[in-house]
């Protein structure tokens, strides 16, 4: 575990360290940042003689909009990847080192200055849209602007700190950036003007949200609508009940094989709406090539025992949790929702997601991965060193004392076998608590947006976390925090509803502290996770483990941190 | 004019009797006694009853034997097999060592007798809970079926005119539909609209009701056309119309004249109603749409057992097993006690 997090830790220094360099400097620090960024080569190495054939992957609920500013969940993410480009990207490099920035769509690293408020950006020359336009730096002020015009959670809750973002975040449909974003077409450079210095806002430039698109590309939610991109392959058609299909984009020559390598593929086929058992089956009898979706915990068994070449187990930075909404009854109770931390064994969870080879227990909502999280646990019984199961006694005289016996609860989870198996579980051990508990399944394609929305008063929710980047601030700050808190909105990621003021200002200390001191950053988010779990606003489950499974032709897999399974960089022939 | 059950009028014997036969005073008590002698429908009873008892001692199997709830999530447990402590989610020791699976089969009472599904919940305990489910649901709507199918074939067949022209149509209507893809429709309205909501009647989706009322509904034509033929026939016959000669009342003559020249219909019904239904509940819950958690049926312990098929086939072949059982042992009885009721059926086996 520890030797996870010093590998985690690594690369999120990598990418921190560019920023720190920068704050507060006035000379340009990017000769010592793209030196590092350019040591990150071309991970994978391209091999011709691989390239071809179309790849099928299967997927059981479709996953909503492919416009890339809400883009959230997992495929689309993914497929949005290998479509579009920022001015920054993630190196598409195994494992953690898909944590570490690389300039993208910029031709290097941003000269930082104005005490790390001012970033300038030099665009590439000679890039071009898959319909065959130029890209250029009135495109990035365009594509900039619709982070915000876009209803998604990522502008309020990544891009605060542009100048004119507020005004932006207030009345999207004015939306300017006047002051915060400019552009010198003659220099081919675009610069960003940040009400404060902000460590992680080149990580967040390389999110799918700041994809650079045309200018004519709409200003609201794009849907199924596929805008042009830059990147290796474009979309050729998109049925959200259907399938997705990626083909080459013509225009596309590999600029940075660290930050958008050219893909393997020809063609890349989702198909959507096949049950997860005969997703399974269909890659075991080589008629796809690979499981979108998490494998059935009935499958394991045989994959790992049959199939074990084709089956690949990689630690994900992800952090899965049972959200209690704090602002509906009962859980606005904290003896409530102590109760139930104590009563949820985290063993149990994780025996029914297939046991220890796939997923360890988790007391805290930072995972192991991250850089300020802290092994101990406050809801276990015995020490808190480590989790050892759940406390009924304690749990049960919460009850008592919460007065909540008798609560009719429902519990909305995924309707994927993994997660209903969940939900049924957390189900139990509401009603052995004495609530009336009840599990309500929604399909994958609704759940994001049906739990984080207030309007629906979800009681308690499985959900889990998928970082934007790899760092404190992306799981407190977007789940827990008051500002994260968007009511009556989809948008809105905080779904337990949490908010606390001096916890908030730990949050903020701890960010604060992240570009000068991260050692002592580190502490700090540690210290308000423990604060935030002593308020019980979730009950931290367990970090997963990503099992892929693909079809004997499959070769050349990788997992990346930030895009999981790199589906353009697999082999088919 | 009165009359025993099961048997027609005084004044006119029905057109069905045997002349020179004796009075049919004893419909019920032949009827009986040649069920009695019946070896077959006598075993399918004697098989019932022991699934019945067994399934009824449900509770008691849980509590003082098994020592477990069968509806709560046992993923950590232990139990013991051949004398060791065993955990009742076993890792898997192969291969990449990913998944767990459930005890299987021990075949001691005491200890998870047929082994633990993916919750750890023992099977065996859970396959006579889900047996009570299956059967009250069985039993309830067939007998609701059987009930309502007579009141609208006594009134459509008795009245008839534009009344039976009505309930007819209506009867044709929801004939017209295929009786799954009817039942699964009502399912998964009700259970997307929260349950059943009609007045002041509320039915939360996971009530038992919500099956029963479907199921029972959903082949309510199957059981009036019939029965409704029966009551045409039997409403021209002498013994009616000369009961309406001499003016009795509609109700007296539905209820003295008509009701007991029917049961014998509908008791035969009963049973053969009883096992169809105990399969479309099953199907229903084993599609997810029929019975809810936390409830159990034979349908929900199949489905539970569908991704185990492989490696503790028992999860799913018991409960079908059962299902099966019963379906047979109700449909065996039924055949007795209709050749037992059925008059043509007496005489040709007297021939």
């Amino acid at each position: 575990m520890h030797r996870n997090r010093r590998t985690m830790l690594a690369g999120y220094l990598l990418a921190a360290l560019g920023v720190a360099a920068c704050g507060g400097s006035s000379k340009s620090p990017s000769a010592e940042v793209s030196a590092s960024s350019t040591s990150v080569t071309a991970p994978l190495g391209y091999q011709a003689s691989h390239a071809g054939g179309t790849l099928h992957l299967l997927l059981n609920a479709s996953a909503g909009s492919i416009d890339p500013v809400p883009a959230s969940q997992v495929p689309i993410v993914q497929a949005d990847a290998d479509v579009y480009d920022g001015l920054m990207g993630f190196v598409k490099a195994p494992g953690p080192a898909g944590n570490v920035v690389v300039p993208d769509l910029a031709r290097s690293m941003p000269l930082v200055s104005n005490g790390g408020k001012t970033y300038t950006f030099t665009l590439r020359k000679g890039i071009r849209f898959s319909n065959g336009t130029l890209v250029t730096v009135q495109d990035v002020l365009s594509s900039l602007r619709r982070i915000y015009t876009v209803p998604s959670g990522v502008a309020g809750g990544l891009f605060t700190s542009f100048v004119g973002a507020s005004l932006c975040l207030k009345t999207p449909s004015a939306c300017t950036l006047a002051g915060g974003v400019s552009a010198d077409p003659s220099a081919d450079t675009v610069t960003i003007t940040l009400t404060a210095p902000d460590p992680n806002i080149l990580l967040k430039l390389a999110l799918p949200a700041a994809s650079i698109v045309p200018p004519n590309a709409p200003r609201h939610n794009g849907g199924d609508t596929p805008i042009p991109g830059t990147g290796p392959y474009m979309v050729a058609s998109y049925g959200p009940n259907s399938a997705l299909t990626l083909v080459r984009n013509p225009y596309f020559r590999e600029w940075s094989a660290a930050a958008q390598p050219q893909g393997y593929p020809n063609e890349i086929v989702e198909t959507f709406g096949v049950p997860v058992e005969s997703e399974v089956t269909e890659v075991e009898q080589g008629q796809a090539d690979g499981v979108l979706d998490p494998l059935p915990a009935d499958r394991l068994t045989e994959l790992s025992t049959k199939y074990a070449s084709q089956v690949h187990v990689s630690l994900t930075p992800d952090t899965n949790y049972f959200a209690l909404n704090t602002r509906v009854p009962p859980f606005t109770n904290l003896a409530a929702r102590q109760a139930v931390n104590w009563a949820i064994n985290r063993d149990a969870v994780v025996r029914l997601l297939g046991g220890t080879q796939v997923a360890t227990p988790l007391c805290t909502f930072l995972p192991p991965s991250v850089p300020g999280y802290e092994h101990t646990c406050q809801y276990t019984i015995g020490s808190s060193a480590t989790y050892s199961g759940p406390d009924l006694t304690k749990a049960r005289q919460l009850m008592r004392q919460s007065g909540d016996a008798g609560a009719p609860v429902s519990v909305y989870t995924a309707n994927d076998p993994v997660s209903e198996a969940m939900g049924g579980y957390m189900v139990s051990v509401l009603n052995q608590l004495g609530f009336k508990g009840q599990l309500r399944a929604l399909t994958n394609a609704v759940v994001g947006a049906y739990f984080s929305n207030s309007k629906n008063k979800v009681q308690a929710m499985l959900s889990g976390w998928f970082p934007d980047y790899v760092a404190p601030s992306d799981y407190l700050l977007n789940n827990l925090s008051c500002a994260s808190f968007y009511p009556d909105s989809a948008a809105n990621y905080n779904q337990a509803e949490f908010c606390n003021k001096p916890i908030d200002a730990q949050m903020y200390r701890a960010l604060s502290a992240q570009a000068t001191a991260p050692a002592r950053a580190d502490s700090l988010w540690a210290k308000a996770d423990e604060a935030v779990m002593r308020l019980a606003p979730e009950v931290p489950l367990y970090a997963n483990k990503q099992v892929d499974f693909v079809s004997k032709r499959v070769g050349h897999y990788a997992y990346n941190d930030q895009f999981y399974m790199l589906i353009d960089q697999l082999w088919v022939r | 004019m009165s009359v025993q059950p099961g048997q027609v009028s005084s004044e006119i014997d029905p057109p069905s009797e045997t002349p020179g036969e004796s009075p049919p005073s004893g419909l019920w008590r032949v009827a009986s006694g040649q069920l009695a002698h019946n070896r077959a429908a006598m075993g399918a009873l004697l098989v019932l009853v022991v699934i019945v008892a067994a399934c009824v001692a449900a509770p008691l199997y849980a509590r003082y034997v098994a020592h477990t709830n069968p509806f709560q999530f046992n993923v950590s447990g232990t139990t013991v097999s051949d004398g060791k402590t065993v955990p009742v989610l076993q890792q898997s020791t192969t291969g990449l060592r990913l998944g767990v699976t459930p005890i299987g089969p021990t075949w001691s009472l005491s200890h998870y007798f047929l082994g633990a599904d993916n919750d750890g919940r023992d099977v065996f305990a859970r396959l006579l809970y889900g047996g009570r489910t299956s059967l009250v649901i069985g039993a309830g709507s067939a007998v609701l079926c059987c009930l309502l199918a007579t009141i609208i074939a006594l009134i459509a067949g008795y009245f008839g005119g534009i009344v039976d022209g009505v309930l007819s149509r209506l009867m044709d209507f929801v004939w017209a539909f295929p009786v799954y893809l009817l039942a699964i429709s009502l399912s998964v309205v009700l259970l997307a609209s929260g349950g059943l909501n009609v007045g002041p009647l509320h039915l939360a989706s996971n009530s038992l009701w919500v099956p029963t009322l479907i199921i029972a509904g959903c082949y309510l034509p199957y059981v009036a056309r019939p029965i409704r033929g029966q009551v045409l026939s039997l409403r021209r016959s002498e013994f009616v119309e000369a009961a309406v000669g001499v003016g009795a009342s509609d109700v007296r003559i539905i209820f003295r004249d008509l009701v007991p020249n029917i049961l014998p219909t509908v008791i035969v019904f009963a049973p053969l109603m009883m096992a169809i239904n105990m399969l479309t509940e099953s199907a229903l819950s084993f599609l997810s749409i029929g019975v809810r958690p936390p409830n159990a049926s034979w349908g929900t312990i199949i489905n539970d057992g569908i991704g185990l098929l492989y490696t503790r086939p028992a999860v799913t072949i018991a409960p079908g097993l059962a299902l099966a059982v019963v379906a047979v042992a109700l449909n065996v009885l039924g055949d007795g006690v209709r050749e037992a009721f059925d008059p043509r059926g007496r005489r040709f086996g007297r021939v």
